[in-house]
Formats: C-alpha cells, structure tokens, sequence
C-alpha cells in the first residue's frame, strides 16, 4: 500500500469521507480552545454533564420531526442552555456551589431525555443521538457544524479578555465592574453550541471528547495560553483525520475511532510533553547557577 | 497629581454581615478627600468586611455608604485574600495589565502608554524583569507585589488596601510604603487596613480603630493607645445566636 493510498485515496475517492472530514475539522477549530479554557477552569467534566444535558431536547426533537438534523439541533440547543443557565444562576445566588447545581439539572435532563427516547425510539436511533453519525453528515448538517464553529469562534473572540480575567481573578472583575458575568455564560453558551455541533458527527457521549482529550493534551506541550489553544486545535486536527483514516481502513466506527486517536495522541503526550511528560522523571535533573 | 479633589467617603448608620450578625456595627463617620488612614483591630473587628461594603461587593444590612466624587466601579481594592487563579497561564505583566480594565475594558488597544504605565509600576515594586514569567513560577510575596502594581497601574483615586504587606519582607514593605505615601503627597484618598500598629502612628496621620463597633477614630497618635487596644480586645469575637435583633423587622 502506497503513502497515497493510505493517507489520501480514502478522501479523494469518497465523497463522504471528504463531508466528515470537513465536519470534524470545523468542530476541532471551535471545541478544543473551548475545552482548554474548560481545563483551565478546572471545569473539565462540566463538558460530559452538559453533553448528558441536551439529550432531552434532542430527543423531543426526534420525536416530532424523526432523525432530522435541524430539530434535533435546536432541542439540543435549548435544553443546554436551561441546563447551563438554570444551573449558573442557582450557583450564583445561592450557597450551593456550580459543580453540585450543575450536576443536579443535567442528572434530571438526562432522566428525561431517557425518559423519552425509550418511550418512543427504538435502539437504533438511541445508537444514533448516543453515538453520531459522521461519515453519513449530509449538506444541512455539514452547513450547520460550519455555522455553529463559526459562531463558536466569533463569540469566543468577543469575551476573550474578559473570560480570561474571570478565569484568572474573578473578584477583580467584579469589583470593577467587569462582565464578568456575561463572559461566564457565554462561556457556557459555548460549551453547548459546541457539544450539540459535535453531536452530530460523534454523538452526545464523544463530543465532549473532541473538547477535552485535546486540551489535556496540548497541556504537556505548553505552559503559555495562545500556543496552548493552538496546540489543542492541533492535535484535534490530527486526532480527526487520522480517527478517520483509521476507521476507514480498518472498518471502524468513525465517532469513537476519532475520539481514541485523541486518546492515543493524549498518552503519547502524557509520556513524552515537553511540560512535566512522564519521561522527564527519568531524565536527570539539572539547574542553573541563578 | 489628581486633577479633581480626591474622593470622600461617609458612613451614616452603616451596620455591615454575614447571616444576620453585624460586622461592623452603626458605623458614623468621614473619610476625608485625599485622607490616609489605617484601619486596625483586633482578628474579626469587622476591617476587611469595611472595606468590602466600601467597594460594594457587601451590601450594607442597615445604613448607607455614601461615595463623594467617584463611582464604585473605579475603586482600586486590593483584597487580603486575592482569589486569583495562580495556575491560570498569564504573565506577571498580563496580571498588571489587569488594571488598565477602567481604560480599555474588553475590546480596546494597548497603547504605548499603557505599556509604559504597566512597566513603570512593575518597576516600583521591584518586579522589573519579571513581566515574562508565569503566575505559578512566584513566590506568595512577589505575586503580592504584582497586585500592588496592578494597584498602580489602576491609577485611582481612591484606593483600598488590605492588609498589604502581608507575606511582603521589610525591604519591600518599605518599598511599597514609600509608593503609599507617595499616592498620599497626590492628594489621593487612600484606606489601608494594617497590624503593624507601629508604623500606623509613624506614617500614617489618621487611624480608625475598630472592634466591630468605633473604638476611637482620629490622629493616629490618639487613636492607637494602650488603653484603645485594651478596649478592643474587650470585643467578644463570636457570633451569640441568642443575641437580641438591634431594630424591630420593618416591611420595607
């Protein structure tokens, strides 16, 4: 087998793995800066609770329309954003803190959203919300994970400063009157747009993974911010095309062989990052005179 | 120099806490424009929770805090405990520039001059050749150090310090004393919350002493005496769950 037809055959070839791999590029670009804020906040599992957050909406959406994209996106959109929101305003006002309020709205979204797939769905379309469908993205989805990720980074871009000073010292901003808060629920405004975009192609269970596995990743590679999201979009990119050229030659699922790429591109980091890598415990360590 | 008189600040009535039970207790008085005062008191005498109903992240439960010639928002306030993420990936110099937000606020350019003002603060408090490196790479006195730039870098007229020279050795503390008095010789209104009653009564002409009610507000030199801060200590720190209520619950 040539270098050809390993790497480009299977996209120059299929018209289909040319649409997935235009859909999962569009969502590594706007999910992996997502997650590595998310890292940075220590909000990592925020991501699998929300992803678990929108099944109710998508499922009502499935049960009106059938598998049809649009509603399915919409009910996705609106059952994260009250999970996120509903969960941001209890953790604001009140004494509980955001993690257990979250983990109070998303545990109920999700019993609905259950609830409601297995009272009219069969298993097969369960498989389908659960697991995403990439390589079988058609022109509305592949339209709408382009817009989504397009809005994603436009937004990102408006609240960059102050999402960072947020991050960085909350009391600051909001003792000088900083939006603060704005930049917290767009943030989450984020999160969702993100995870039901990338529910299309991986599935509500994996979108969380395009986010996170590279964030984590990229983490080994960079103690600076910019080059931290770049290299988080990196290695989303590279963990896509090589997940599909994976599950393409080897008659894989695409959604979890994208996912696992990202993982075995996390452990390659993980062992042999330039920042605090495994591999650095082995080597002497030296220091300088001052 | 401050082009404007230097904010004043009054309490009138202002009782200030936590879950019913007062912080700060009927607090009346002034601040004066372009004052330098410390407040000091024993542990739980109600001084950050002043200053916290000052810059307005506490609401007063009863009374008001009126501000003269600044709004809230343009306070320079620097908390005891900063809740500053230190692992977050931004430089010392990004940290600094924090306080230029009053200026350029979410969208706007960092000009030259910023940059300048951001050097030259870096410079007072001995942090030049640091601007590169990372929050988690300080120590706890030199991050204290970048929040006290970051207070000069916000360059307002009111200014807000608690406990300031915590964690900050005697070389430095003069330092950024120095920076204090020189924020006073501006004309500017400057509230410093301290514990070295020592340097209160040799630097500072104003103290308020505090033991969740006034103990003595004046000279410093009158206020920090043997028999004050006996009278502090007097303060009982607890909550009593069966105290009475100061004033009957009126519909509002």
């Amino acid at each position: 087998m040539t270098p050809y037809d390993l790497l480009l055959a299977p996209f120059v070839d299929y018209a289909f793995m040319r649409r997935a791999l235009a859909g999962s590029l569009a969502i590594s670009i706007s999910a992996a800066p997502v997650g590595v804020f998310l890292m940075l906040r220590r909000m990592s599992l925020i991501g699998d609770a929300m992803a678990h957050a929108i099944l109710p909406g998508a499922a009502i959406g499935f049960l009106l329309f059938g598998l049809s994209i649009v509603p399915m996106t919409i009910g996705g959109i609106i059952a994260g954003l009250v999970v996120a929101l509903s969960a941001g305003l209890v953790a604001r006002t009140t004494a509980l803190q955001e993690d257990a309020s979250l983990a109070a709205f998303y545990l109920i979204s999700l019993a609905l959203g259950v609830l409601i797939v297995s009272a009219k769905g069969s298993s097969v379309d369960l498989m389908h919300v659960l697991f995403g469908t990439v390589l079988a993205l058609d022109d509305p989805a592949l339209l709408f994970l382009g817009a989504a990720a397009t809005t994603s980074l436009i937004i990102l871009a408006l609240v960059f400063r102050p999402l960072i000073a947020e991050c960085v010292d909350p009391s600051f901003l909001s003792v000088a009157r900083g939006p603060g808060a704005i930049a917290h629920f767009a943030f989450l405004v984020l999160v969702v747009l993100n995870l039901v975009a990338g529910f299309q192609a991986l599935g509500t269970l994996l979108a969380v993974g395009i986010m996170m596995l590279p964030a984590a990743a990229a983490r080994f590679w960079s103690r600076d911010l910019d080059t931290l999201l770049l290299a988080a979009i990196a290695i989303a990119i590279a963990s896509s095309i090589s997940g599909l050229l994976v599950s393409y030659h080897l008659s894989l699922a695409s959604g979890p062989s994208i996912i696992m790429s990202a993982g075995v591109l996390y452990f390659l980091s993980l062992l042999v990052g330039p920042v605090s890598g495994a591999i650095w415990n082995f080597v002497p360590q030296r220091h300088r005179s001052a | 120099m401050l082009t404007s008189a230097a904010p004043s600040v009054r309490f009138e009535n202002v009782t200030l806490g936590y879950e019913g039970h007062p912080a700060v207790h009927h607090l009346d008085g002034e601040i004066a424009s372009g004052s330098l005062t410390a407040i000091v008191g024993p542990n739980g005498s109600g001084k950050s929770t002043l200053l916290k109903g000052l810059v307005g992240v506490l609401q007063p439960i009863h009374g008001r805090i009126a501000l003269n010639g600044i709004a809230p928002g343009a306070i320079a306030y620097l908390p005891q405990q900063a809740t500053i993420d230190r692992s977050f990936p931004i430089t010392v110099q990004q940290l600094a520039c924090l306080g230029l937000w009053s200026t350029i606020g979410a969208f706007g350019r960092l000009r030259r001059e910023d940059n300048d003002r951001v050097a030259r603060a870096l410079a007072a408090v001995g942090l030049t050749g640091f601007e590169t490196r990372q929050l988690n790479t300080l120590s706890g006195g030199q991050l204290q150090r970048v929040l006290f730039a970051r207070v000069l870098v916000q360059d307002s007229p009111l200014i807000l310090l608690d406990e300031p020279f915590t964690a900050i050795d005697t070389k430095t503390a003069a330092d950024l004393m120095t920076v204090i008095e020189r924020w006073h010789g501006e004309k500017r209104t400057v509230i410093a919350v301290l514990h070295d009653l020592d340097l209160v009564k040799d630097r500072f002409p104003q103290a308020l002493m505090l033991a969740r009610e006034v103990v003595a507000w004046g000279q410093s030199k009158s206020v920090v005496t043997a028999a004050n801060q006996l009278r502090a200590r007097a303060m009982a720190e607890a909550w009593d769950d069966t105290a009475p209520w100061c004033e009957p619950r009126i519909a509002s």
